[in-house]
């Protein structure tokens, strides 16, 4: 069970958030506008890295908030968490 | 007791305490392990071999012992299989008995596979058992399978309990040798809060069984005394015996399972069996002390050899002597001190057999000096005996002997090391490996390769101890691999890991899969680097270049139920229960399980099953009035000056022109544009929606909608409230629907004109607040009357009280929307449906311009023509009610495997129509209207008639009662 | 050497001295046809049927550590064909009959044992998903019957069929053909196969790049051992398969995560069948050698560190010990993880993909064991004729552009 930087709450253990996926997968304003490959990119296409990986988690057992983190995949130490919406 | 001392060691000789084995009454003091209690009785003989069933005595003396596994039984379910005897504590009464043998454990038929011993080499089974192909499956597997297994495994129900403690602290220390005693109590006084834990009933490890040992001029005994009630007086402190750390997980956490009541005769009922703690340290101090290898020699598995650090152990905490004549066999000062001691209790020591040419040092002078012989530079090179070794093959010689004491030297216990991804150094000049601390935690003592008790305790004066320097890995020099075991409880030899190099198979990992060395139940404790040292030879490599295996947890094996907690019966997954759930108990409800729901099925009267009694209930709504508990819903608040806005993204439909007060059913889709989940949306103020949801899909689309409000629509001012648990929701439905309620509200207008359809009011039912729907999942006329949860109960009795409404559910809330034709998310669809699957196009806001799912409803796939679409179905009898899930053709006459078009989704026989009425997903479903399909069951097919999917008052009629 | 009861006799009276090894060590040519990268069962499988069923032998087999090191032997090994979609049943029941001569096949017995698969309803809505899957499956030919709990407790004497439980068994659909194998066996009998037939395999070989020519396609690999070329690649790499992938420039709709298994010490037999429960998370047999295996979740986030969290392994064993409470004193002796590849409709892609020469076979996720005879076999055909084989053209990549996507996901919630 990780231990999880909530940007809100502090340290606290995995159970209380939920895993979100990939970070930074950016909806688009007027998705209409994508053609059917982007489209899939957006759905389905993950860069699933091995290594530093941004991803999103939920503390979906505390202050509800979505957030940001940078995670090594292959140790699974976390190295940040920041707020949705802000840059890596 | 015949070999027991007249005195010393840590057991209670005032005491004695009964005990069986295989049906045999003996006695034991506390103190004692099981194992010491048999040796103490002159048994060696407590199992047999795995593959071979080689008879088998104790090998060591704790966690790493492979044969002597026995089954302990206390009755009533609490037995248990492969408890190792050396870590069973005596008490009285218990009942123990041996493994692996029949029809006993002196007399064997499975030793009959010694005679075909030659012919079973490492693998044997890849190469053979291949012919006839069907043979495998009646024959040969069964006969493997027969003979494979240690123990039985309990048939009865555990009665025990178990539970789970979690825990913090600056320091834990594993592991209370000198090691973890000295780093815990230099933990404790800087007032960090420490647990220290380790395996064993006593703390202390190995200064336990150094009777000679001193420590600062103390008994190296009192010393630990002394530093345990130091430890124990404080309160930042925790000790836990019998608590054995078995796995380290991210962050730090380490699991440890407590034994705490296995050692009492009786234990307290209030006491659970077995605790697991699962510990946050901020740092970990790993103390877990070496385990000593066996020498590898021809028939080193005999009852009555025995590693000499076992044999020291049990004569100096348990008062013990192995035997009477004893032949030592070493390459490690250690097995010195063992003789030495032995010697003083009066065994006599045959000699001393060094595998070393010239080992020098105090403990060679200590035993020459007590007259013992010791021969350097010789081999032991094999064993006589069956049931106890009678010989010991030294060089050329056969000498007499009751047991062999044996030392390859020690090997640091890096499990927990190495399960916290800490990396190994290889240290030639011991040829071990050892641990390299990193953060977070780090290794002393004997696991770190600190075999000097003087390196330990820096600081200390000490005195009286041998290091045990020396040691040796592999076969010994001059001895020839065949039944020289390796993994003793697997009957893996030195000739079967030189089969494996010789086949190829050169990764130790391949190694250790091919012939099974490792994985027996003392998880390679005593086998790996043996087994280690013989393929690097072999290989012609060195032992780092092979490597190691992966450590995996547990460090040793763990109890299920210890896992598994107090998650069991009602706690194993809590209930979740509707607020009238106590209502219908009382009617006599039938539950069905709905995600994590206990949901009323339906309300059997006398001697009614369910198609009566749903049938009942169907009437009932139709003909007069029904209530029914439709509290599992999801109920999210959604609120905020950009509600409506935020709505129109999350669902299909349009939101904005929904006047206050009104309500309107909502679809809400995935990006991918299938269909999620569904409800009705009451407009309550301007900015205020009531948000309903299926029961399965409440927390999912609250995620999701906040999801989508916080990191795609964060301007939006919106906020979402789960309301699932504030309100009960009573539907009441039926003609009569509006007279049944009309008595207890105030403050609502309840006339059609004033109240219509699809509307929700404010106002107070039975003097409660209440939001009343005007909505009908019947298609009659119908109430959703929602109340502050705790409320619901009182109003349900009111309207029960009338006499007038038939409770019903979840069944006849299902037949009587598939009358009507309303779908079922989750039955009608399953994650590969689109709103125009199910006819529903026309819910989608041509208006707007985005919405989640909108533009993946235009990728190919989802518009091809012959989607699958939702139709009905009648069958040609009206009596065949179709099975839920059966499969549907066009042509039912073509061989398998057939063309399949669709499926049956909802299946009922409606008790409205006086027929079977079902619902299904068809290829280009809509475009067959009017055709015959089939179902083919097996040995029949039903023909079946395409209609639309609406049964019952497709005019809606009804709606107004 | 042939293996056989009487060589086993004859090696047994001359002390086993006669065995050779089971695969050649070779170094690595400058050169293959056909480069598969990834030794675990499926890539060993496709290069066996290359060299058996297409006559291309010059194939290299690239594993960066030991073959079968992978899921392949980390798997709880149950083997079934009834799945929903007829593209799906297609495949496993390909597999599955691959696997009934397998051992003949090979000259290795990979012990597929036919004890029977019963997966458990415990609600309504389990009742209709399973019966949904025991029609389909008539219809193609796939054996899979429905059981009333009294049935299911006469298959597996050890199910508790009470009324009184958390999570009562409505009913099970049984697949008898479905049943378990020994992993190990099966890595390495197509090792053997694929060997003898000429395919070099190399291990501790990692591939560290994909080459390509200027007009994009393949020309080989950049590997732990030097550069070996080749214009046929196919990456068969399970939970590395985006690592690899992207060497080339593809994306993939892959994440990957860990996946947990456990083992009880050994007992004499005392569970007949396998058993698996959506509902309520687990998955149960015994292996021949008497331990139960006991398959448990994935953890919630993408990870390749071959290791997940205690709480996963506990929920499992929550799960086993409500359904067996006689099991409740077994000992967990192992317990690992693997690393799977999910894809979003949790169904393989198997296939071309947008780079010339390169091949993919990806995507199993938490149930590809079953498939990999089926697998190793149509890739085989793929990358030969450089044409999809017809039962896995529907696995495309391309079927997320389209969005004609196989979903078991949504048809049974959990795909071991
Ligand atoms: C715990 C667990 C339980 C499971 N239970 C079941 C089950 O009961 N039934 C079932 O059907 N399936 C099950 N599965 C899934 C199944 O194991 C896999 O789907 C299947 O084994 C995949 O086989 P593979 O050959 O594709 O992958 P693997 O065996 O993983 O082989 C991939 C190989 O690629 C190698 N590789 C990776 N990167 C490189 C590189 N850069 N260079 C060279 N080599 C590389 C890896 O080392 C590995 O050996 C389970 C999986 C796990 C983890
Ligand atoms: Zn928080």
């Amino acid at each position: 069970m990780l231990i999880i930087p909530c940007p809100h709450c502090g340290p606290r253990p995995e159970n209380e958030f939920r895993y979100s996926g990939e970070a930074h997968v950016v909806r688009p304003a007027d998705p209409e506008t994508l053609d059917d490959a982007a489209l899939a990119e957006l759905l389905y296409m993950r860069s699933n890295p091995k290594g530093r990986h941004a991803e999103r988690w939920r503390h979906i057992h505390g202050c509800g908030w979505f957030f940001n983190c940078i995670r090594d995949t292959v140790t699974d130490r976390i190295e940040r968490t920041y707020p949705a919406g802000t840059a890596p | 007791m015949r070999f027991r001392t007249a005195d010393g060691g840590r057991i209670d000789r005032t005491r004695t305490l009964n005990f069986s084995f295989d049906g045999r009454a003996l006695t034991g003091h506390p103190g004692d392990t099981l194992a010491s209690a048999l040796l103490a009785n002159g048994i060696h003989l407590m199992g047999r071999s795995f593959k071979y069933h080689r008879p088998r005595g104790l090998l060591a003396a704790g966690i790493e012992e492979p044969n002597a596994l026995v089954h302990v039984d206390r009755g009533g379910g609490r037995d248990a299989p492969n408890l190792r005897a050396t870590q069973v504590e005596l008490y009285e009464g218990l009942n123990a008995t041996s493994q692996n043998r029949y029809p006993s454990l002196a007399l064997d038929v499975g030793e009959a596979a010694r005679l075909f011993s030659r012919f079973l080499p490492a693998g044997f089974y890849y190469k053979t058992f291949m012919w006839p192909a069907s043979f495998w499956k009646r024959l040969y597997e069964p006969v493997i399978r027969a003979a494979a297994g240690l123990g039985r495994a309990p048939v009865l129900p555990d009665p025990d309990r178990y539970l789970h403690r979690y825990a913090h602290c600056e320091v834990l220390v594993i592991g209370a040798g000198a090691a973890g005693l000295a780093a815990a109590r230099d933990a404790a006084v800087t007032g960090a809060r420490v647990i220290l834990c380790d395996e064993q009933n006593e703390m202390g490890g190995g200064l336990l069984s150094e009777p000679a040992a001193t420590i600062d001029g103390q008994p190296a005994a009192a010393w630990v005394a002394a530093v345990l009630a130091d430890l124990d007086s404080r309160a930042n402190v925790t000790l836990l015996p019998r608590a054995t750390a078995f796995g380290w997980y991210p962050d730090n956490m380490i699991g440890v399972a407590e034994r705490v009541t296995d050692h009492l005769a009786t234990p307290d009922a209030r006491v659970p069996r077995e605790r697991m703690w699962q510990i946050r340290a901020r740092e970990v101090v790993i103390a877990t002390g070496a385990h000593e290898r066996p020498l590898v020699f021809p028939d080193n598995d005999r009852p009555g050899i025995m590693l000499a650090g076992a044999a020291r152990l049990f004569l100096n905490r348990h008062g013990v002597r192995p035997g009477a004549r004893a032949v030592i066999a070493t390459a490690c000062d250690s097995a010195y001190a063992a003789a030495l001691d032995l010697h003083a209790a009066g065994v006599a020591i045959a000699l001393i057999a060094d595998l070393r040419a010239n080992p020098v040092g105090p403990a060679i002078d200590a035993a020459r000096a007590a007259g013992i012989t010791v021969r350097t530079g010789t081999s032991i090179t094999g064993s006589t005996g069956h049931l106890r070794v009678t010989g010991a093959l030294i060089g050329t010689e056969w000498v007499a002997c009751d047991c062999i004491l044996m030392s390859g030297g020690w090997t640091p216990s890096l499990h927990m090391h190495a399960q916290s991804r800490g990396k190994l150094r290889f240290d030639a000049a011991t040829a071990n490996f050892l641990p390299v601390a990193m953060a977070g935690q780090r290794s002393t003592g004997a696991c770190a390769g600190m075999f000097d008790l003087a390196t330990i305790l820096p600081g200390h004066a000490v005195s009286g101890i041998i290091t045990p320097d020396g040691g040796h890995a592999g076969l010994v020099p001059g001895a020839k691999p065949k039944r020289a075991f390796v993994d003793f409880q697997n009957d893996v030899t030195a000739k079967d890991l030189l089969l494996a190099t010789q086949e190829g198979f050169r990764s130790i990992e391949h190694v250790k899969r091919y012939t099974t060395t490792g994985m027996a139940t003392d998880q390679g404790k005593t086998s790996n680097i043996n087994a280690l040292a013989i393929v690097a030879g072999e290989l012609g490599n060195t032992i780092p270049e092979v490597g190691l295996t992966t450590y995996r947890p547990p460090y040793s094996p763990v109890t299920f139920g210890t896992i598994a907690g107090a998650s069991r019966g009602a706690l194993f997954d809590p209930e979740r229960r509707a607020p009238m759930h106590d209502q219908a108990v009382a009617l006599g409800a039938r539950f069905e399980d709905v995600g994590p729901w206990k949901r009323a099925w339906y309300f059997p009267g006398p001697g009614e099953d369910l198609h009566a009694a749903v049938a009942r209930e169907c009437r009932a709504v139709r003909g007069s009035v029904g209530i029914f508990d439709a509290s599992t819903l999801g109920k999210i608040e959604v609120v905020g000056a950009d509600a409506a806005e935020f709505l129109n993204r999350l669902y299909t439909n349009a939101w904005t022109k929904l006047g206050v007060g009104r309500c309107r059913y909502g679809l809400m889709l995935s990006e991918a544009g299938f269909v999620m989940d569904d409800g009705v949306v009451g407009r309550i103020a301007e900015d205020r929606f009531h948000v309903t949801t299926t029961t399965g899909g409440a927390p999912r689309v609250l995620n999701h909608m906040e999801d989508y409000l916080q990191t795609e629509f964060p301007d939006l001012r919106v906020w979402l409230t789960s309301a699932t648990e504030q309100w009960a929701v009573i539907a009441v439905q039926g003609p009569g629907a509006r007279d049944l309620i009309a008595p207890f509200v105030e403050g609502i207008d309840l006339a059609p004109a004033a109240f219509p359809h699809m509307s929700v009011r404010e106002g107070t039912i039975c003097g409660v607040p209440t939001r009343l729907f005007r909505v009908s999942f019947t298609g009659e006329l119908g109430f959703e009357i929602n109340v502050p949860a705790d409320f619901g109960p009182a109003v349900w009795e009111a309207l029960m009280g009338t006499g007038v409404p038939t409770p019903y559910g979840t069944e006849a809330m299902h037949v009587l929307r598939a009358e009507k034709g309303y779908i079922i998310v989750g039955q009608e669809t399953d994650g590969t449906v689109t709103p125009d699957d199910l006819g529903l196009s026309g819910m989608i806001a041509k208006s707007k311009k985005d919405f989640v799912g909108k533009r993946a409803l235009r990728r190919p796939d989802l518009v091809v023509p012959n989607r699958k679409q939702l139709v009905g179905l009648l069958t040609e009898d009206p009596a065949v009610v179709l099975e839920e899930g059966a499969q549907i053709v066009a042509d039912p006459a073509q061989p398998i495997p057939m063309r399949m078009i669709g499926h049956v989704t909802s299946s009922y026989a409606s008790p409205t129509l006086g027929r079977s009425i079902a619902m299904a997903l068809v290829e280009g479903g809509r475009g067959r209207m009017g055709k015959l399909l089939y179902v083919p069951m097996p040995g029949h097919t039903i023909a079946v008639r395409v209609v639309e999917p609406v049964f019952h008052d497709k005019a809606g009629a009804r709606l107004d009662g | 050497m042939k293996f056989s009861l009487r060589t086993l006799f004859t090696q047994g009276l001359s002390g086993h001295t006669g065995w050779g090894p089971q695969w050649r060590t070779p170094e690595p040519k400058p050169e293959y046809d056909a480069i598969i990268v990834g030794g675990g069962g499926h890539g060993l499988a496709t290069a066996y049927y290359l060299a058996a069923e297409h006559g291309v032998r010059n194939v290299a087999v690239l594993e960066k550590g030991w073959l079968g090191g992978g899921n392949t032997g980390r798997n709880t090994t149950i083997i079934r064909s009834n799945y929903l979609w007829d593209e799906s049943a297609a495949i496993y029941e390909h597999a599955v009959k691959l696997w009934e001569g397998l051992s003949q096949e090979l000259n290795y017995n990979v012990m597929y044992s036919p004890r029977g698969v019963m997966m458990l309803a415990h609600t309504i809505h389990d009742v209709q998903v399973f019966k949904r899957h025991v029609h389909a499956n008539r219809l193609n030919g796939i054996d899979n019957e429905w059981l009333t709990p009294g049935e299911a407790r006469e298959f597996c004497p050890p199910l508790n069929i009470s009324a009184n439980v958390r999570y009562p068994i409505l009913g099970a659909a049984l697949q008898r053909r479905g049943g378990t194998a020994r992993h190990d066996a099966v890595a390495w009998g197509y090792a053997r196969g694929a060997s003898a037939r000429g395919v070099d395999i190399i291990q501790n070989c990692e591939v560290t790049g994909i080459n390509r020519d200027a007009a994009g396609a393949v020309t080989g690999v950049e590997t732990s051992r030097g550069t070996i070329r080749s214009r046929k690649i196919g990456v068969v790499a399970a939970g590395h398969t985006s690592v690899l992938m992207g060497m080339a420039g593809v994306r993939m709709p892959l994440e990957s995560y860990p996946l947990q298994a456990l083992v009880s010490e050994p007992v004499k037999p005392v569970f007949p069948c396998v058993v698996m429960s959506n509902t309520i998370h687990a998955y149960i047999s015994q292996s021949d050698k008497g331990e139960l295996v006991i398959g448990a979740g994935t953890d919630a986030y993408t990870s390749y560190s071959q290791a997940g969290g205690l709480h996963i392994a506990a929920h499992t064993l929550d799960a086993i010990c409500e359904m067996f409470p006689m099991f409740r004193r077994m000992r967990m002796l192992r317990n690992w993880g693997g690393i799977v590849d999910v894809t979003p409709d949790r169904s393989p892609i198997i296939g071309k993909t947008p780079v010339p020469g390169l091949f993919v076979n990806c995507g199993w996720g938490t149930g590809g064991f079953k498939a990999t005879p089926g697998s190793g076999h149509v890739f085989a055909a793929t990358i030969a004729r450089d044409d999809p084989h017809p039962i896995a053209a529907p696995f495309t990549l391309e079927r997320f552009r389209t969005g004609r996507l196989i979903d078991e996901a949504a048809a049974a919630a959990v795909a071991h």
